[in-house]
């Protein structure tokens, strides 16, 4: 089988967030990068399911020319190639990135059987761009997704709810948006970060469209606000701490 | 006039999305899925001139839920359609503007309808708002969870309409084909009074044992850090966090854990957040109301010491 899993190079912010001065972006020049944490269990995904299933996997992400890096890191996992859609590093909308896929989709020689996106990203959280690839190519798709098997071309896919777990059955090739907890993904180990450097990175370079949801500025939300009462230092704090419990009703 | 779709009456976030709509002050109409028709009456309370019921299969089907609310927008031709800013309310509303080739905006705490419609939205859990223009009619959004408080209207039952969308097989062929019952043990993490959660600095899945004693004296559930998860000292289940569990307890009890903005996302909503951590300068004492400045592997067991005092036990 072949299956495609999409990814987005997002900032690793820590404790504390710090925008630009023109508030387009986060100041990134002290952070590190990564994916979306849905994203890597979609990636450890595609590489087990390649594992049991035969087949090829590959990685496609939309973004500036440094996320290559994000590409060879999934790589290093087990995947075996990459589709780069290169952008200047400037916002694109979901429509404009659900596009972009689409038309990479549609050039690739073999079609996917399943198509693997996270949840939603860590960074804008649009819930779409999964959508609206799976209804250009005529695709079923399933969000939210915790477990994945496939047997006899039918996947199996189940969404924890309130209460239980949500199981749909869809033929493939089909889309399937998926959240942190569905695996624990490997770490990369030395001897696949050193083949991941030799895998094949497809690049293109895709043309924005105007936004039609476009973002204007990003804004800090206002601080908690809160000043913290030190109960105190060590083992000693353990009484100030139960009055607190016991004030609060909960001894 | 603005349509909401309410994913289940007597929802919280779905109530909250009608008080949202009705905020924008155009009059409001809804739309339910196979919902029995005394609930689409009571829809009033909250507001509703009209409830439009669609006659659609009862299991839920992302786009056949979808197709019915773009063919009742086609007839009604809202200023905007929203949706709750919950799992299905995203979907559906993901679905009707792929079906419909307009802009979606999710998670939205604001909006200002006009050409373009202007909104407030949230990014990376609550961490950061984002300011943006969303070009199309009519406006699509989901409203952010707690954005508004759900609140009723003096108005009196809302009149219902029925209407039969016409559904192709591939809106009906993803749904749910049968619902699997969780097997919990335990005080569940979302709805604990009292939450115990350890990070990075608990070192070890043999550390959480103190984590552990602490909650079972407190009647609470144990939680944790991404950080946690990804080293496999605790499964997913127990993560707080953006990608994890969003949670509301009475305290928070946040034992080495850092407060970066992924884990902050999942724990903002506990009335009252008490820190522990040996590292005076961590972001989370920011975050917190009572902090307690030391190692966890000592001062959770002397927590634990104090509360057995105190009970005499």
């Amino acid at each position: 089988m072949n299956v495609l899993v999409c990814v987005k190079r997002v900032p690793l912010t820590g404790g504390k967030i710090v925008l630009t001065t023109d508030e387009q972006a986060i100041q990134t020049r002290h952070l590190g990068f990564t994916i979306s944490p849905h994203e890597e269990c979609g990636a450890e995904e595609a590489v087990r399911l390649i594992e049991q299933q035969g087949g090829s996997s590959t990685v496609l992400t939309l973004g500036p020319p440094e996320a290559e890096e994000q590409l060879r890191d999934v790589m290093a996992i087990g995947v075996d190639r990459a589709i780069h859609l290169v952008t200047d590093g400037s916002e694109w909308d979901p429509q404009a990135t659900a596009a972009a896929i689409v038309d990479a989709v549609q050039a690739e020689p073999e079609p996917y059987d399943l198509i693997l996106f996270g949840n939603e990203s860590a960074d804008s959280g649009n819930y779409q761009v999964a959508i609206r690839v799976a209804s250009s190519l005529g695709m079923p798709c399933v969000t939210g997704v915790k477990a994945i098997s496939l047997q006899d071309g039918t996947l199996r896919c189940e969404q924890e709810v309130t209460g239980g777990r949500d199981v749909y059955l869809v033929p493939a090739p089909a889309v399937v948006t998926v959240k942190e907890g569905l695996n624990l993904p490997r770490y990369p180990s030395v001897p696949g970060r050193l083949r991941a450097k030799r895998k094949p990175v497809l690049a293109a370079t895709p043309a924005r469209p105007d936004s039609r949801l476009e973002m204007v500025r990003l804004v800090l939300p206002p601080g908690s606000g809160k000043q913290v009462e030190i109960l105190g230092r060590g083992p000693e704090g353990a009484p100030a701490v139960v009055a607190v419990l016991q004030e609060l009703g909960l001894l | 006039m603005v349509l909401v779709f309410v994913e289940n009456v007597s929802d919280e976030l779905s109530q909250q999305a009608l008080t949202f709509a009705r905020g924008l002050g155009e009059g409001v109409h809804a739309v339910v899925i196979g919902a029995p028709e005394s609930d689409a009456v009571g829809l009033g309370a909250l507001g509703v001139s009209v409830a439009h019921i669609a006659q659609a299969p009862e299991a839920y089907a992302p786009a056949a839920w979808a197709q019915s609310i773009v063919e009742l927008a086609a007839t009604l031709s809202p200023t905007a359609v929203l949706g709750p800013g919950t799992e299905r309310g995203n979907e559906v509303l993901a679905h009707v503007a792929a079906k419909t080739d307009l802009p979606m905006a999710a998670s939205c705490v604001s909006v200002t309808l006009g050409e373009p419609a202007s909104v407030l939205r949230v990014r990376w859990g609550g961490s950061l708002l984002e300011e943006a223009h969303l070009h199309g009619s009519p406006t699509l959004l989901t409203v952010a969870p707690h954005a508004v408080a759900a609140a009723g209207d003096e108005t009196g039952d809302a009149a219902v309409d029925y209407f039969t969308p016409t559904l192709s097989d591939a809106d009906l062929l993803v749904h749910v084909s049968e619902r699997a019952q969780a097997t919990t043990a335990g005080v569940s993490l979302v709805d604990a009074d009292v939450v115990v959660s350890g990070g990075r600095g608990v070192g070890s899945a043999e550390g959480f044992s103190v984590i552990e004693e602490l909650a079972a004296l407190l009647g609470g559930a144990v939680g944790c850090s991404r950080a946690v998860t990804s080293a496999g000292w605790r499964p997913h289940t127990d993560q707080v966090g953006q990608t994890g569990s969003k949670i509301s307890p009475e305290i928070y009890i946040a034992c080495g854990i850092s407060g970066a903005t992924q884990h902050m996302a999942g724990c903002k909503g506990a009335k009252k957040l008490l820190a522990i951590n040996p590292d005076g300068e961590a972001s989370i004492f920011a975050n917190a109301d009572y902090a307690v400045l030391g190692d966890l592997h000592e001062v959770v067991p002397a927590i634990s010491a104090e509360i057995r005092k105190v009970r005499g036990t």
